[in-house]
């Protein structure tokens, strides 16, 4: 009671600023394989531990070990692999693109590919995914052609959605990815809608909501959170807490208690943390999430715990607001170079594969590259029509457009 | 022909659409089991099921957030705002999402949902149960925005909504849903069961969205009206005696501009009334379009009657509300002018 009377405020500061030591130290992790793995169909309310504890696989020695391995093969783990390093190299290229002056902004994964690649290989077709901007990964593991998100980051003439949405913000309901709001969290309580839609209709499909740590904040989070429980809709809900909402610490978002997981528990949703830098893990949570999903089961909520190595965007300069190394003292590492020395550990990979690889997808992207750029950047070659930035506002062009369209001389 | 409310109809054209379409449903505030506060769903649960017509959580940004995600499934979900005033928390999923949706995603997702929501003021709701928030819908690209004034287009335009494959907004004049309404607070209000607008056909009919209906047929001036307001208007012209062809406007967005501009060129003359705020209120756009459009036909400037520029007061409705003798005194001096 000394300081009765005399109020202070509270901000919360990370733990250290540019110029100082990165410090980890109040990340809290469980040893690879520690975690249990429940039935699907578990009561919330016994494993209420795991909304504070990780889920991880891949061990210092790249050993898989514990109850949540062993669900994915070798095959299934070098696709994996070369996923995160068709991301990663797509990443690259296409924000030396950005500093070309070849579109106008971009955003990458680096560090964070583990997180929408091997998840997309838990769900089925015909599943939809409401993504962030930072969930690539769900097309490049889908099998979505690298030309066509060029075309898109261009606005060029080819870009399906006619230059209409920042770069990045792509859609593909074939490939179960619903199109990118600028608006944060809105596409949160719009999966729960989906996902209570295919319940509505009796359909086996589920929805995944995707959203990052300092958006959670958003009500439109909660709002999520309550429908989800509230009709047990067939819907995973991901949190990707990758430390940073621009240049804003994960611990204004979350306070100073609990976990972004841990949100989920007062609403009676199962919730679970896990290594977002764990290809293995990350999979084996998603599996037993769109499972609980599919069963009639309801809403998981899923935090995967991974950092954000690069910059927010194209527009961001991290070092403003972070120790520039932070990223290297990263505890759960890097997740290309863990996937990869757990390969190596079980002796379908190499170093000099691995050097193969890369080269090899990097001439992919290239080509990609090169066949994007044949139709156009965004202040080069081929645009989409002035025609097209009338159309499609509604199903039928309604009379004052057709007007404001003549007068453009369109 | 069977005369029902604008309740009744409303209903009716829910039951009707989910008759039809099993992608129909039904939510929202209170909208299950109780059949929502004005009743406009009741007993559609314990027809269609729980699965179709379902109460929800206060949450009117999850309510719509969560019918933009039925809808891009390929549901089409008619939602309740149980009145338009709470709809602000879900303005962002009207406005950024749901309206540009098939723009952004060049047609791959879709978003075919209606929101209804009892609009405006005459029920003493005070300022949170009376406004009408037209104009903050009819400014943003992608949104059909829809007012009836009677029951029988209340039931064939909200079945043209529910049909549409667009966003629509579908506000209910509350004022209106018992009755129709001339203005005169003091008066008894005739029901819809002895107005012939009350009468609403059996099954499946629609009004067309974006066509204006001419309400009273006249030569001397022009008035430009929807909803409540066109009671009132028609009560002006019947007490100043001075010939006006009364235009309900029906849909707002589209907007029929060819009704408006042939009458105007006819009368030479216009008024245009409504009951939200005048400043940057939706007269302000028919004003400038009529401007654009019949400027030389024009014997007199065109008038606004609408609410005052203030939040929607309680006790003073009756003075908040533009009545007769306000259209009326506009109406005479626009003949005047």
């Amino acid at each position: 009671m000394a300081d009765a009377g005399m109020l202070r405020f509270h901000v919360p500061e990370p733990e250290v600023r540019p110029g100082g030591a990165p410090d980890f130290s109040n990340v809290t992790l469980a040893p690879a394989g520690s975690v249990p793995r429940p039935d699907i169909d578990v009561d919330p309310r016994t494993i209420r531990d795991m909304a504070f504890s990780i889920i991880r696989v891949l061990n210092r020695d790249g050993e898989a070990v514990g109850p949540w391995a062993g669900l994915l093969s070798s095959e299934e783990l070098l696709e994996g692999l070369r996923h995160m390093m068709t991301l990663r190299t797509f990443d690259a290229r296409m924000q030396m693109a950005q500093r070309q002056g070849k579109t106008s902004f971009y955003m990458q994964h680096l560090g964070e590919e583990a997180v929408s690649c091997a998840f997309r290989k838990a769900l089925e077709p015909g599943d939809m995914n409401f993504p962030t901007y930072r969930q690539a990964g769900l097309l490049i593991a889908d099998g979505y052609p690298m030309v066509t998100m060029m075309n898109q980051i261009y606005s060029n003439e080819a870009d399906p959605l006619k230059g209409r949405q920042l770069p990045i913000m792509y859609s593909s309901k074939e490939h179960g990815f619903f199109s990118i709001s600028g608006n944060l969290a809105t596409q949160y309580i719009q999966a729960v809608g989906w996902a209570m839609a295919s319940a509505i209709s009796n359909d086996s499909k589920i929805a995944a909501a995707w959203i990052g740590d300092g958006s959670t904040a958003e009500s439109d989070f909660h709002s999520a959170l309550v429908f989800a429980s509230t009709y047990k809709a067939p819907v995973v809900l991901n949190v990707v807490n990758n430390q940073w909402a621009i240049s804003t610490f994960q611990g204004i978002a979350r306070g100073g208690s609990g976990t972004f997981a841990a949100r989920g528990l007062g609403f009676g949703i199962p919730s679970l943390r896990v290594d977002g830098n764990d290809y293995l893990a990350v999979h084996a949570v998603a599996k037993w999430a769109a499972e609980r999903a599919r069963s009639n089961l309801g809403p998981t909520l899923v935090e995967y715990v991974t950092y954000r190595a690069g910059a927010h965007s194209s527009s961001d300069d991290p070092s403003a607001y972070r120790p520039k190394t932070e990223s290297d003292a990263w505890p759960l590492g890097d997740p290309v170079m863990r996937l990869k020395n757990h390969l190596i550990q079980l002796g379908v990979w190499s170093d000099e594969r691995h050097a193969q690889a890369e080269a090899e997808i990097l001439d992919t992207v290239i080509a990609a590259q090169k066949e994007a750029e044949s139709h156009g950047t965004l202040h080069a070659g081929g645009k989409p029509s002035t025609r097209e930035m009338f159309e499609g506002v509604f199903a039928e062009m309604p009379a004052h457009l057709r007007r404001q369209r003549q007068q453009a001389g369109v | 022909m069977p005369r029902r409310t604008m309740i009744e109809a409303i209903r009716d054209a829910m039951d009707v659409s989910m008759r039809r379409d099993d992608n129909v449903v039904v939510f929202g505030e209170d909208v299950g089991f109780f059949g929502g506060v004005f009743r406009c769903t009741q007993g559609l649960q314990a027809k269609y099921g729980k699965s179709r017509c379902f109460d929800a959580p206060i949450n009117e940004s999850g309510i719509v957030g969560s019918a933009i995600g039925m809808a891009a499934y390929g549901l089409k979900p008619c939602v309740e705002i149980q009145f338009a005033d709470y709809m602000y928390p879900a303005y962002d999923q009207l406005t950024q999402e749901a309206a540009r949706l098939r723009y952004r995603s060049n047609g791959d997702f879709t978003c075919p949902i209606v929101v209804r929501m009892p609009t405006g003021g005459g029920i003493f709701g005070g300022q949170t149960h009376s406004q009408s928030p037209e104009a903050l819908f009819t400014h943003v690209s992608g949104l059909k925005t829809v007012v009836p004034s009677n029951p029988h287009d209340a039931k064939g335009l909200l079945i043209a909504a529910i049909e549409d494959p667009d966003p629509v907004i579908f506000l209910e004049p509350k004022r209106l849903y018992n009755g129709p309404f001339d203005g005169h607070h003091g008066r008894p209000v005739t029901p819809w069961s002895k107005h012939e607008l009350g009468e609403v056909a059996d099954g499946h009919y629609t009004v067309p969205l974006g066509k204006a209906a001419i309400r009273r047929a006249g030569s001397a001036v022009t008035v430009l009206a929807y909803g409540t307001m066109v009671y009132v208007a028609q009560a002006a012209a019947e007490e100043t005696g001075i010939d006006a062809e009364i235009i309900d406007l029906r849909t707002l967005l589209p907007l029929d501009l060819d009704t408006i501009v042939a009458s105007v060129k006819k009368t030479g003359r216009c008024v245009i009334v409504h009951e939200a705020t005048l400043t940057s209120g939706f007269g302000a756009e028919l004003s400038a379009l009529v401007q654009e459009n019949c400027f030389y036909h024009l014997q007199a400037p065109v008038a606004r009657v609408a609410g005052w520029d203030t939040p929607y007061p309680h006790a003073q409705e009756w003075d908040y509300f533009p009545g007769p003798a306000r259209v009326g005194r506009a109406l005479v001096e626009t003949m005047e002018a």
